[in-house]
């Protein structure tokens, strides 16, 4: 998947820039050479394997095709025809197929009504729709691609990602993920249960209001640990017995002043009391 | 009369035989004594528990009570035996939630059982009876009190405390030297140097460079894209030996990239950015705690102690909230390798206010 992004990538950051220096070139020259050449090698793989190489290219100008389609009937009517955004939604250039694996993959988009901020929800589109839509988007312009599969396995280390998380993103998501208010009704969400494609993708993107954590702040190894420590969190009970929502003194004060309070007065009732 | 009960006998004797008593009238406890007073109404009539009236709840009581030390009894050994059918495995967590649950249960009904049962006990089995037991005067006797007086008499003629004054002189200065240590050594509980200097400099001098927090690399303007957030301590911070963590408490910035369109810089203030990229103090400025809920879309910074905000995009002035000034801002260009850097300090104290920081 990720492989046929990138070869979007170079199709749509390459091609501009023969056109510029000599003026003759078509400027899908390059563009087209490379499919040629894709499917001549594709054909000559496929003769000698019987894989079907030459058909994923072809198959990738389809999911292009297929997402542009998808687009222009579920996300058009906010984010234009072109993406290139309205007054009702922000422009989709340059935002990467893992923008749109992270909107749609968790419900978020399309967005049911505007408010604070666009809430998860069952998600509408099957995986296959949705990566046609991400090949679309990014082939607009290049933006953040779905990462291959080793920075999303949790094998990181999770004291060193649970240092990065107590610093970049406990603040708001809360130490143990449980997530936390922010302004006007505006939330960051519990990770509890967040697949890590999405938790990636969060961080790579920056959706809504949370800030963005590029590869060049957080390393891909470094969201790998990150991902390895939420993965720990979560699996590993809370040591000191019930977590209360992990939401600290908010749940655990009204515990001991409902619960340790009530029972004190209760026990203080008890020893004065005549026995019948 | 010092205490009544139903059974019309006098009781609480046995109480005051530890008591010396005044065969005079009233006690200096209750020595007023009005003429109109309205008469003690006694006791409501006795009401019987149960295990008064019917034997056979008296043995269900008692059964009870034996019970719950029995239980305590078990309770105990239950601890015991937790300790070591849940040891602590070094690396599994999960084993010290399961030794502390079962031991922490086992120990709980130890104590609670013998409590209750003691409670229980006294309540349900104990003489029932209600009394009322009056106050007593405190002064000794005339004897008792000519015997302390020569108990003192007699201490002060055997070691001559008053005869040898040079000896209770010395006494008294030795007792007078030896808080004199304690003085010197808490003396260093103060700063050495003067806290007032400390609160108002930090880290960040011109040409430091703006690194991640907490791996100390360098940032390039480059990397820090539109939205971006990042982390920041001043370079050389994690090579320090000493006072690391008071000087990151002072240094601690965050670093945000805004479009420019978005971003409103005041006049004395040009040159403080570099192309978006604002630095702002990650302290707050109303009780310090780090501000670091960064709202990328709207500029808002969020603290999530008093939820003071502030407007990145308007200087960090405070838009909500009980902090009274914007967050400092540090002025920041970039090296000839693309580096951020500093270009001096912090122009005003970073944080909360204190007595000396003139306003």
């Amino acid at each position: 998947m990720s492989n046929r992004i990138e070869t979007q990538h170079t199709m749509a950051s390459t091609s501009p820039a023969p056109a510029r220096r000599s003026g003759r070139r078509h400027p899908l020259a390059t563009a087209a050479l490379l499919v040629v050449g894709l499917l001549a090698t594709g054909g000559a793989y496929a003769l000698a394997t019987t894989s079907a190489t030459a058909e994923t290219t072809v198959a990738n100008e389809q999911l292009v095709e297929d997402g542009g389609k998808l687009f222009a009937a579920n996300c058009a009517s906010c984010h234009g025809l072109q993406g290139a955004g309205t007054e009702a939604g922000p422009s989709v250039i340059g935002v990467g197929a893992l923008a749109v694996d992270f909107q749609v993959g968790t419900g978020r988009m399309p967005m049911a009504a505007s408010g604070p901020q666009a809430e998860v929800k069952p998600v509408q589109f099957t995986q296959e729709q949705i990566d046609a839509m991400g090949a679309w988007v990014a082939s607009l312009a290049p933006g953040p691609a779905v990462p291959p599969e080793r920075y999303l396995a949790g094998d990181g280390d999770a004291a060193i990602g649970a240092e990065l998380f107590r610093i970049n993103c406990a603040m708001c998501h809360n130490v143990a993920g449980a997530g936390g208010a922010l302004t006007e009704g505006k939330y960051a969400p519990g990770l509890a249960g967040v697949d890590p494609v999405h938790v990636y993708g969060a961080m790579s993107t920056g959706p809504q209001n949370m800030p963005v954590f590029s590869d060049l702040n957080l390393t891909p190894e470094e969201k790998n640990d990150i991902i390895t420590y939420l993965q720990y969190i979560e699996e590993n009970p809370s040591v000191g017995g019930f977590d209360l929502g992990s939401l600290g003194p908010v749940s655990e004060g009204l515990f001991i002043w409902i619960f340790g309070l009530g029972g004190l007065v209760a026990v203080t009732i008890w020893l004065t009391a005549k026995s019948n | 009369m010092m205490a009544d009960d139903h059974d019309g006998t006098t009781s609480g004797e046995a109480a005051e035989t530890a008591v010396e008593k005044h065969a005079s009238s009233a006690s200096p406890g209750v020595a007023v004594e009005r003429a109109d007073r309205i008469p003690n109404p006694g006791f409501p009539p006795e009401r019987l528990r149960v295990t008064d009236t019917d034997p056979a709840k008296e043995r269900a009581a008692e059964r009870t009570v034996s019970g719950l030390f029995l239980l305590s009894v078990v309770g105990s050994v239950l601890a015991v035996v937790a300790y070591f059918a849940f040891p602590i495995v070094e690396g599994d967590p999960s084993t010290i939630r399961l030794n502390n649950l079962f031991l922490g249960l086992g120990i709980t009904l130890g104590l609670l059982g013998i409590g209750i049962g003691a409670v229980h006990w006294s309540k349900a089995l104990m003489h029932g009876h209600e009394l009322v037991e009056e106050r007593h005067g405190t002064r000794g006797s005339d004897e008792t009190r000519a015997k302390a007086v020569e108990i003192f008499q007699a201490g002060n003629a055997e070691s001559g405390f008053t005869r040898r004054s040079l000896v209770r002189n010395t006494l008294i200065g030795a007792l007078v030297a030896t808080p004199i240590p304690a003085i010197a050594i808490f003396r260093d509980l103060a700063p050495a140097e003067d806290p007032i200097a400390l609160l108002k400099h930090t880290m960040w001098e011109e040409g430091v460079r703006l690194t991640r927090d907490p791996s100390g690399t360098p940032i390039k303007a480059s990397e820090v894209t539109i939205g971006s957030a990042f982390h920041v301590i001043p370079e050389g911070l994690t090579e320090l030996e000493s006072h690391k963590l008071e000087e990151k408490a002072k240094a601690a910035v965050l670093l945000m990239r805004l479009p420019l369109d978005r971003l409103n810089e005041r006049e004395d203030r040009q040159g403080w950015s570099y192309d978006g990229i604002v630095a702002y103090s990650k302290i707050c400025t109303h009780v310090g705690c780090p501000v670091a809920l960064y709202e990328q879309q709207t500029h808002h910074l969020l603290c999530p102690c008093h939820q003071s905000e502030f407007d990145v995009a308007n200087h960090a002035e405070v838009i909500f909230g009980p902090a009274a000034r914007p967050l400092p801002q540090l002025p920041i260009t970039v090296d000839e390798e693309g580096y951020l850097v500093a270009k001096s300090d912090f122009t005003e104290p970073v944080g909360p206010s204190f007595w000396e920081r003139a306003l």
